[in-house]
């Protein structure tokens, strides 16, 4: 981690002018809104970060945080493919490997999917197209990018769902999804998105739909096959187990912008940001003895239209008031480093969240 | 999360080309037993009905003047005093195996298959069926391949450009076609293609008699019929197509970095066919059986004609073998989708 | 690890640190007793459909509800759970055993027979979504069960319904807005709401929680919590989060394809699972500790999937993918049977207990091909209690080299070493 710090000590704000960078993924204040009868949408809200190749970054987020939004914003798979006049509007920069993705030409972002930058989705019942066998699709997933025929391809189908732990993979390739069970689903999925080696993987809510003893053979396969292939991968989940288990660094949304990133050790240790305590507050943990009461975040999650004026979460936070001049409702904090690669967005000074943390969060965790 | 028995987590089953044929055996029985159910209600429906409704039916074969010694001598020759059962029974048996109708020294054999004999013009029904049937497959079957290809096409790329004028043009002139009653359409193209500009004859030329002249003859019916299937379609196929364009499995396309037209050619189009094809056999079925309006506007001498003309005469044997006959065709009709449906869609062959 | 689980199970079924349960589950009577329930849906085929098999959904359950206290149930998609959840609040027809409430016995009562029984039992649904109509304003929604009951309560329904929108912590000037007004939080509470408003003294939530984003999910789950302390309610939790069961509940049964493979008092559950499948559940939860993330070793992974539940597994249904199954696992089911106060395991053998069939010393085949995925330590542990294992331990170490063979239950011995400490965050 030490041989990142360089490129990521420059990250506070990346400013929209700066030269092509040096991480193999950079996103630089990206929004993402949707205009809607109602007002506009603003799903992602400038967001920036940095992701290293063989490193697993988490984005952390309630429903309507943003987190899948982005996700599906680095692949481009906001503007393929829609259709009718209220598109999304996109701007900033998505940097993919010294090429930026927004301006590029939308046939080569194209190419890029499925063979740079692939993507697992939550629910692999509905992902998969159900008229088609588990091998046309991963054929034709490979075919996309690689001139072979059918049957080199479909060797190498073969291959893959033996790679991520298919049983007999030459017979369950001609299998339809309702075939195959959840976690097998799953399974093929990823064996699918790996098929042309990407060097981004985005996992969305991989593991979401699956149970808990599927879910854990699910998230040492992806482990596993992190290590082989050496790809960059987004994980994105609403739990803060699972990208405890995964990511190397942890990204925290809240209303479509980044309120907490730094290494996980440092967002679960030393968190400095009270929408991070609470969500750390409202988890029951089986690590720890019984606590008495879990801690919730008062409130709902808020409208993505009327977005709360200053810092998105002051109407649920316990400490809006402790920052003077009613700042927190009338200016938007901005990033601010907090500790070595770890910046959290809070009007409250470094030493009185550090205070607040010691004394009033962490025992009651 | 629910263990009931909708999802249970079975065994994998393969389903090739064997899944397909026991498939196809199910439903080629179950057709067969439907097929015998219907001729059977349809016979009683039709022959106990004019009894509660105190219409001698031997009286109307014979005509309001015949003496009553006549009216006896059909009534034993049509069978028509025995019990009902035998009636259904003997009628089922003349269109498998033929009949004898015998009232005396009075006898007459009506081959294979026999619907009996037309009460006005004491022709036998099967030959007035096989006439009429090729005339109405004809329209049917040529209007059916002109609104599968505009309806597709215009639905497709209503739904590719919603909201745009394109959509909303031809969403419009489909709600026109919807809700524009046949003969309103028939008689106003005749009236401008036909008879105002003359482009077209409006007379029916039989297909042996003479290919291009049968095909005069029927553009006018083929695209009045399809105007109104067409507008249906185009509506059924928009909205589905607008439903699968938004799946998970078309993002999952996209994702791969397929091209948008192989996405919806390959992965869209093959999932909105399955609601189209359901469509397609009820409507072929039903329209087999005789398309009545577009026939009587365009003096088609089909089914739906003939059986026109029975109403009014009240000529039961051919309402009876033109139901039948229909019966039959959206019978055979929903069994060609099933198949379709079973080839197109892995999941329905388990079921 | 194990020895507070072992106090408490001398001292009382009450979890000594629940201080706060104390009070309300101590006089707790048997509300609610189940004996071999059993739930089957037929599988019909054919044109004249006939039944060609069943799904054992619910497959001979017995348990009991103390009054006054929360029962979770746990177990994954299929095992039954929520099944079970709809046949004890007599949303579904039992195939078999008895179902007694306050000692009456309310199996096969028919809709008349439950109007009264309506009052007492109440159900929480998954879907805050689909489980309230649209159409209707939450006052008639909440309000509805007194009209159903025919009850007119003190001060009128709408008063009361206004009473019970602030005691679930809704506003009640709401009473005339609609359900889509709400967030998905505020629509669990309305769920909540109308379940209370008769009274009832047992409560069934079927995954209340698990539709909910994690900071709403503390908001219900604490909700949940006061309510029964307030109003001296029981529950029957059913969840597929082990984190929530366990915070939720005093007793917790576990399930598996249509059975119940153990049920225990929480902590004893938690810090000393008998049931080989109990401990794979537990070791798979993901732990919100980055420092685990190394700590690879201590997870015991299951082999495939959950068997179908049309036809299950004879014997122990868990046998085919035990990692400790032995030939009487495969022929002979384990009765339910209480090993230690307070705690019932079905299993030939148990961990942290003596084996039940000692004689049977050799491992099935799919036991073996399933020990390879089972960490070392955990292997060494369950070798302490089934001789099969303990076998094949010593068949395993003896081969590589012989002074690991010496130690099977060293802890520790064999990691890798590139776990910055495991444990350090505990307590």
């Amino acid at each position: 981690m030490t041989e990142l710090s360089k490129t990521q000590a420059a990250v506070g704000e990346p400013t929209a002018t700066s030269p092509a960078p040096t991480a193999f993924l950079e996103v630089r204040d990206l929004k993402v809104h949707f205009p809607t009868d109602d007002g506009l949408v603003k799903s992602v809200d400038g967001l920036s970060f940095q992701l290293e190749r063989g490193k697993t970054l988490g984005i952390v987020g309630e429903s309507g945080s943003g987190k899948s939004v982005t996700s599906l914003g680095i692949m481009g798979l906001h503007t393929a493919g829609q259709y009718g006049k209220r598109k999304a509007q996109i701007s900033g920069e998505i940097w993919l490997d010294g090429t930026e993705l927004l301006s590029a030409d939308p046939d080569h972002v194209r190419k890029l999917r499925g063979r740079e930058m692939a993507m697992i989705f939550q629910d692999p019942l509905s992902a998969l197209h159900p008229y088609y066998t588990i091998g046309q699709q991963i054929v034709e997933a490979y075919r996309i990018h690689h001139d072979v025929d059918k049957k080199t391809a479909r060797r190498r189908a073969v291959e893959m769902l033996d790679r991520v732990g298919i049983p007999q993979p030459d017979k369950r390739v001609d299998n339809y999804p309702h075939e195959f069970s959840g976690g097998m689903r799953q399974r093929a999925m990823i064996a699918m998105s790996l098929v042309n080696n990407p060097e981004l993987l985005i996992a969305d809510e991989p593991t979401t739909a699956l149970d808990v003893t599927v879910q854990a053979q699910i998230l040492d396969l992806i482990r596993d096959l992190q290590k082989e292939f050496g790809s960059a991968v987004i994980v994105i989940t609403h739990d803060l187990g699972v990208v405890a288990e995964l990511a190397d660094d942890i990204l925290v949304m809240y209303g479509g912008r980044c309120v907490e990133r730094g290494p996980a050790e440092k967002v679960f240790y030393e968190p400095r940001h009270p929408y991070t305590w609470g969500l750390l507050g409202s988890m029951p943990r089986l690590d720890r003895d019984q606590q008495e009461r879990l801690i919730p975040v008062k409130g709902s999650p808020p409208s993505l239209i009327n977005v709360p004026s200053g810092c998105a979460f002051n109407p649920r936070c316990p400490y809006a008031d402790v920052p003077k001049d009613d700042v927190t409702r009338t200016v938007r904090p901005e990033l601010a480093e907090v500790g070595s690669r770890h910046w959290a967005a809070c009007h409250m000074t470094k030493e009185q969240r550090e205070r607040i943390w010691t004394e009033e969060i962490a025992p009651k965790l | 999360m629910t263990a009931g028995p909708g999802r249970p987590p079975g065994p994998a089953v393969r389903g090739g080309p064997l899944a397909v044929l026991a498939y196809l055996m199910r439903r080629l029985f179950a057709a067969a037993v439907m097929l015998v159910v219907i001729i059977m209600v349809v016979f009683s429906i039709f022959f106990l009905i004019p009894k509660w409704a105190g219409v001698d039916v031997a009286l109307s074969f014979v005509g309001k003047q015949a003496d009553p010694a006549a009216v006896e001598a059909v009534r034993v020759k049509l069978g028509l005093g025995d019990p009902v059962y035998v009636q259904v029974w003997e009628f089922f048996k003349g269109i498998f195996a033929g009949r004898t109708y015998a009232a005396g020294g009075d006898v007459t054999h009506c081959s294979a298959p026999c619907f009996g004999y037309s009460f006005r013009s004491e022709q036998a029904i099967w030959p007035v069926l096989t006439d009429r049937f090729p005339v109405t497959l004809g329209l049917a079957l040529g209007a059916a391949v002109l609104w599968l290809i505009f309806g597709l096409a215009a639905g497709v790329l209503s739904a590719l450009k919603r909201g745009s004028l394109w959509d909303r043009g031809a969403m419009i002139v489909a709600l026109a076609g919807v809700s524009l009653p046949i003969y309103f359409t028939g008689l106003l193209s005749l009236a401008i293609f036909s008879y105002g500009l003359g482009w077209l004859d409006a007379q029916y030329v039989p297909l042996e008699d003479s290919f291009t002249g049968w095909i005069g003859g029927m553009i006018l019916p083929w695209v009045t019929l399809a105007f109104l299937y067409a507008a249906m379609y185009a509506r059924i196929t928009r909205a589905t197509m607008l439903e699968i364009l938004g799946e998970d499995y078309i993002r999952t396309a996209r994702a791969k970095g397929l091209r948008e037209p192989v996405v919806i050619r390959k992965h869209a189009m093959r999932s909105t066919m399955t609601p189209i094809l359901t469509m397609l056999g009820m409507d072929l079925g039903a329209l087999i059986g005789g398309a009545i309006l577009t026939e009587t506007t365009f003096s088609l001498p089909g089914l739906g004609q003939a059986v026109l003309h029975a109403i009014k005469n009240q000529d039961l044997p051919i309402i009876l073998g033109v139901t039948l006959i229909t019966s039959l065709a959206v019978l055979i009709a929903n069994l060609v989708v099933d198949v379709l449906y079973a080839v197109i869609d892995p999941r329905v062959r388990l079921s | 690890m194990s020895e507070n689980a072992k106090d408490e199970a001398v001292a009382s079924p009450a979890p000594s640190d629940g201080a706060r349960r104390e009070g309300v589950r101590g006089d707790g009577g048997i509300l609610l007793k189940v004996t071999g329930l059993q739930k089957h849906f037929p599988i019909k085929k054919g044109l004249l459909q006939r039944q060609v098999g069943a799904v054992h959904a619910v497959d001979g359950i017995d348990f009991e509800v103390r009054a006054g206290e929360t029962l979770g149930v746990v177990g994954e998609s299929g095992c039954g759970k929520s099944t079970m959840g709809r046949l004890i609040t007599r949303l579904l027809e039992p195939t078999g055993g008895t179902i007694e409430f306050e000692g009456k016995d309310i199996t096969h009562l028919g809709v008349s027979g439950m109007r009264p029984l309506r009052r007492d039992v109440q159900m929480i649904f998954q879907d805050p979504y689909s489980s309230l109509n649209p159409r209707h304003t939450i006052g008639t929604i909440v309000g509805a069960p007194f009209r159903l009951q025919g009850v007119e309560p003190e001060g009128g329904i709408k008063k009361e319904v206004q009473r019970l929108l602030s005691v679930v912590g809704l506003n009640p000037e709401h009473y005339n807005r609609y359900p889509h007004e709400f967030s998905g939080g505020q629509r669990q509470r309305i769920g909540i709401a109308r379940a209370l408003a008769l009274n009832p003294k047992l409560v069934v939530a079927d995954e209340p929680v698990s539709a909910l984003d994690v900071s709403i999910q503390a908001q219900v789950v604490n909700l949940l919590d006061d309510l029964q302390e307030e109003l001296g309610l029981t529950y029957v939790i059913i969840a597929h989060d082990l984190s929530v069961v366990r915070h939720v509940s005093d007793r917790i049964a576990v399930m598996y394809l249509g059975k119940i493979v153990e049920l225990a008092d929480r902590d004893q559950l938690y810090k000393a699972p008998m049931h080989p499948y109990t401990k794979a559940l537990l070791s798979a939860v993901p732990i919100p500790d980055p420092s685990r993330k190394a700590a690879k070793s201590e997870r015991i992974l299951l082999k495939g999937d959950v068997p179908s539940p049309i036809s299950p597994p004879s014997g122990c249904r868990f046998h085919t993918r035990c990692w400790k199954a032995t030939e009487i696992c495969r022929t002979t089911e384990p009765p339910l049977k209480e090993l230690r106060p307070g705690q019932r395991v079905a299993c030939h053998h148990p961990e942290n207990f003596e084996d039940q069939a000692p004689q049977d010393t050799v491992l099935l085949s799919a036991a073996k091909e399933a020990a390879e995925l089972v960490p070392e330590e955990e292997l060494a542990e369950s070798a302490k209690t089934s001789a099969a294992v303990a076998a094949e331990v010593e068949a395993a170490g003896q081969a590589p080299a012989a002074d690991t063979a010496a130690a099977p239950v060293q802890e520790s011995g064999r990691k890798s070493g590139q776990e910055p400490g495991g444990k350090s965050t505990d307590g």
